[in-house]
């Protein structure tokens, strides 16, 4: 008789310490900050796939706190609905049908699409409106929309492909991770209605010690491979998933394998910025320096007289 | 030899002292709507490019607006200047005295006339400054379209446009830093802001700087 070890879910949410103020704040776009006095406890949802059962209470509840509808959409012949994240819809449940080699078994692959929350954001390093997206020491990055210009430069910043601009009001929006809950000590909407406690929140430790027993779980049935998804490329991330098949994530709807800022936008935002003023900084210099040093060139009385001597000197 | 240099509209007028038309006013306001494109595009761009000059977007009525505003301007310019291509690309033409003007650049910043070819309308700087500036603009409305969200957004993927907004900043910085030569030569070449201001320069200016485009006027030879 197979011995299951059942791992008791956590409650979906746990009481976190509040207050997420711009005292708060570790990074902002477009500025520097000074390290906060005291740093909140690192935060991270925790997905677990396995748990999933891809009845989209997680995607009702978004809409619901954050008040957004979106439009009645059409069947493409999968489950997933809306087809992709828009600026008004910030999680989706991607459905894969996966044949796994081994086994031969079909295998339904829900996972639960939205921003990663990385600790190194690509979109906020991307940003050129100062304060626009910000990290609270918590971990939670979240968009200012007062201070968004809809550049859509942390859509080329993001390595997840997350955020959306809305053509309303021409802002980016994206998962906020709850923070305006957070703040009050209360977990995400998406965690409160999963009914399996796919979803659950708490301290970025807590969250991983939970998913230690998750995956001991796993593959004590025979997932092998299962794991945790916390990439290091960018950090690692405050949102999470527990994988049956960690060693292959871009199965999960091409969840990428080695997420990490890509070196265009390193490049773009590095050494473009700091060679390009200091080559216009320097043309302006020499101009100066070379009409200090040669004076102006003026045409001489003798360049007037050839010329009246070259069109016949007529009067 | 054929007066290849002489454009529509240059005409010398004898007297004391001697002046020539250099540009029509087509052309002058053609150029006037390019420079003022140029320096609201390299405003409200760098504006974007360095949070040290995001204050700059207050010109243009916040980042919202420098953000919707930039890419208009950006057709403008390039309609502006394609206007200017058309009328200037042939003079502008890389002739043999040019590789012995540009060979000989120390006397050119020394202010060494003396020593140098003489050359036509433009000389091989001017000539520099004209084709960097109409590959540059190309290089610029291409990738600019690329990362102009607004309306073209599902037309490239998220990693064409990463390359697209690198090129698109290598060239704007490029473009600056050639647009401060060829302000700073306006500026440094007595005279010579007259030609684009009143349309005309004296005898002595083109005597000195663009000796052959003067003999050629004086000869008669015809624009062709």
């Amino acid at each position: 008789m197979a011995n299951f070890e059942f791992v008791t879910s956590p409650a979906p949410t746990k009481d976190i310490k509040v207050g997420l103020g711009d005292g708060d704040l570790v990074k902002r776009s477009a500025s520097t900050v000074s390290p906060p006095a005291k740093s909140l406890t690192p935060v991270a949802k925790l997905i677990d796939v396995s748990k999933c059962i891809g009845c989209k209470a997680c995607e009702v509840a978004c809409l619901e706190w954050n008040d957004k509808r979106t439009p009645v959409g059409i069947n493409h012949g999968s489950y997933d609905n809306p087809l992709d994240l828009t600026p008004d819809m910030f999680t989706v449940m991607r459905f894969t049908e996966w044949v796994n080699p081994q086994s031969q078994n079909l295998e339904w692959l829900i996972r639960k699409d939205g921003c990663m929350h990385c600790e190194d954001p690509g979109c906020l390093k991307a940003c050129p409106a100062p304060g626009a997206i910000v990290q609270y020491s918590n971990g939670i990055v979240d968009f200012d929309h007062d201070k968004c210009i809809g550049c859509g430069y942390c859509v080329k910043g993001c390595p997840f492909n997350i955020p959306r601009i809305s053509q309303v009001d021409h802002k980016a929006y994206k998962c906020t991770l709850c923070s305006d809950r957070v703040a009050v000590g209360q977990g995400p909407a998406c965690a409160h209605a999963c009914p399996t406690h796919a979803i659950v929140f708490g301290t970025k430790d807590d969250m991983k010690k939970h998913a230690d027993d998750r995956i001991k779980d796993l593959k004590s049935r025979g997932f092998a491979n299962a794991g945790l998804y916390d990439p290091p490329g960018v950090g690692g991330t405050h949102v999470m998933y527990v994988l049956h098949h960690a060693d292959q994530p871009q199965i999960y709807a091409n969840l990428p394998k080695d997420p990490r800022i890509s070196p265009i936008v390193e490049l773009w935002k590095g050494m473009t910025k700091y060679a390009g003023l200091a080559a216009m900084g320097a043309f302006a210099v020499i101009g100066l320096v070379h009409h200090v040093v040669t004076g102006a060139n003026r045409v001489s009385p003798e360049d007037e007289a050839n010329a009246e001597k070259l069109t016949g000197g007529r009067r | 030899m054929t007066a290849y240099d002489v454009e529509s509209g240059d005409q010398v007028h004898p007297g004391n002292p001697v002046t020539v038309d250099r540009y029509t006013a087509g052309a002058r306001i053609n150029h006037w709507i390019t420079a003022v494109s140029l320096v609201l595009l390299a405003l409200s761009g760098l504006a974007l490019f360095t949070p040290a000059l995001y204050f700059l977007t207050g010109l243009f009525g916040g980042g919202q607006w420098t953000r919707t505003i930039h890419p208009w301007i950006g057709v403008v310019l390039f309609v502006s200047f394609f206007g200017l291509f058309v009328r200037f690309w042939r003079a502008n033409l890389w002739k043999a005295e040019d590789g012995t003007w540009m060979a000989r650049l120390r006397d050119v910043l020394g202010g060494h006339e003396e020593n140098l070819p003489e050359v036509g309308k433009y000389n091989a700087g001017q000539k520099v400054v004209f084709w960097a500036m109409s590959l540059l603009i190309i290089v610029l409305i291409v990738s600019g379209f690329a990362i102009w969200d607004q309306y073209f957004a599902q037309y490239t993927t998220i990693d064409q446009k990463r390359w697209a907004v690198l090129i698109h900043a290598v060239a704007a910085v490029t473009i600056i830093c050639v647009w401060i030569v060829h302000v700073y030569a306006a500026i440094w070449v007595r005279g010579t802001i007259n030609a684009m201001t009143k349309g005309r320069v004296t005898g002595g200016w083109a005597w000195r700087h663009h000796r052959k485009w003067l003999r050629e006027l004086v000869g008669g030879k015809k624009p062709v």
